[in-house]
């Protein structure tokens, strides 16, 4: 009974918060539905046992991809007022396309249930092993290559990213590694002899 | 009873949503990244779904492969979105013409 309750709390709070995320006046707003979003969908996912999958939504998901989000929702200072215009006047196609895509997405729901394809099993879940421990089997065997492949994909993102945004400024005085490094005392340091009450120049 | 159709719905309806999002805020270029993030998250629940009710952990594995391309889709993307806006001062989605394909 419980695990009902559950599952239709975490449904409800996730699509309603879908729905106010693309809805939404405030961006900041939307970030925060939406991490509303993907809270209650790893809520959905540790209910089928797939609690490896609802932990990463969290780390990956709200722990950088929101907060990625917002600082740059914080960070730029866009007009958004400016970007909603002409709302009303996409409404009525985009409902109507929507209308069409869920109409199409339960047909094929029905279909399917109508009597699948039965497909042989790729993985079978083993039995008395915890999820964790059967997926780290699966990826760190027969998945290898396709899991070092993700993380290529990841380091691509990375430097991607870091490469499009990095920009040299004029205007501040960084260090300079290597000129710092090469000076000798010869360069920097002069010994005098001031006379009493005269001082030095510099 | 809570059966596969109930998830199956869920993320139907949370797909939809995504792309109800894209039309609806099509001048709005980080709206249009977040609603691309819940189509990909409605991806994730049929996969996991289908990965519980089938016994079969591929679809969980095919889950967590969607969820890395998502995280740097939306760093490329958010990396991209910041130089544009950097040039332009805007990021009206309709201004984009600057390649002229």
């Amino acid at each position: 009974m419980i695990q009902v309750i559950a599952f239709y709390l975490f449904a409800v709070i996730t699509v309603l918060s879908g729905v106010l995320c693309v809805t939404a006046r405030n961006p900041v707003h939307s970030v925060l539905w939406l991490i509303l979003a993907f809270f209650n969908a790893a809520g959905l996912m540790v209910l089928v046992g797939a609690e490896f999958i609802a932990m990463l939504l969290v780390i990956v998901y709200v722990g950088a991809v929101a907060v990625l989000f917002l600082f740059v929702v914080m960070m730029l200072d866009i007009d958004f007022a400016e970007l909603r215009s002409g709302f009303a006047r996409y409404l009525p196609f985009g409902v109507a396309l929507v209308a069409l895509l869920a109409g199409e997405i339960i047909f094929a729901e029905g279909a399917w249930n109508a009597g699948g394809l039965q497909l042989s099993r790729a993985a079978p879940t083993p039995d008395q092993v915890p999820n964790i421990q059967a997926l780290g089997i699966l990826i760190y065997t027969r998945y290898l290559y396709i899991f070092e492949g993700a993380g290529l994909v990841l380091l691509v993102a990375l430097i991607g990213a870091v490469v499009l945004t990095h920009r040299k400024r004029g205007d501040v005085r960084t260090q300079k590694i290597s000129e710092q490094n090469m000076r000798r005392p010869e360069d920097a340091v002069r010994n005098t002899r001031p006379v009493v009450g005269q001082g030095v120049e510099l | 009873m809570i059966g596969l159709t109930h998830y199956l719905t869920v993320s139907a309806i949370l797909f939809v949503t995504g792309v109800f999002g894209i039309f609806l805020n099509r001048k709005n270029l980080i709206i249009i990244l977040m609603a691309i993030e819940l189509i990909l998250l409605s991806v994730n629940i049929n996969l996991v779904a289908f990965s519980a009710y089938l016994h079969d952990l591929v679809g969980q594995v095919f889950a967590m492969f969607v969820l890395t391309v998502a995280a740097g889709e939306a760093a490329i993307g958010l990396a991209i979105l910041v130089i544009y806006f950097r040039g332009r001062g805007t990021i009206s989605v309709e201004d984009v013409n600057r390649m002229k394909g």
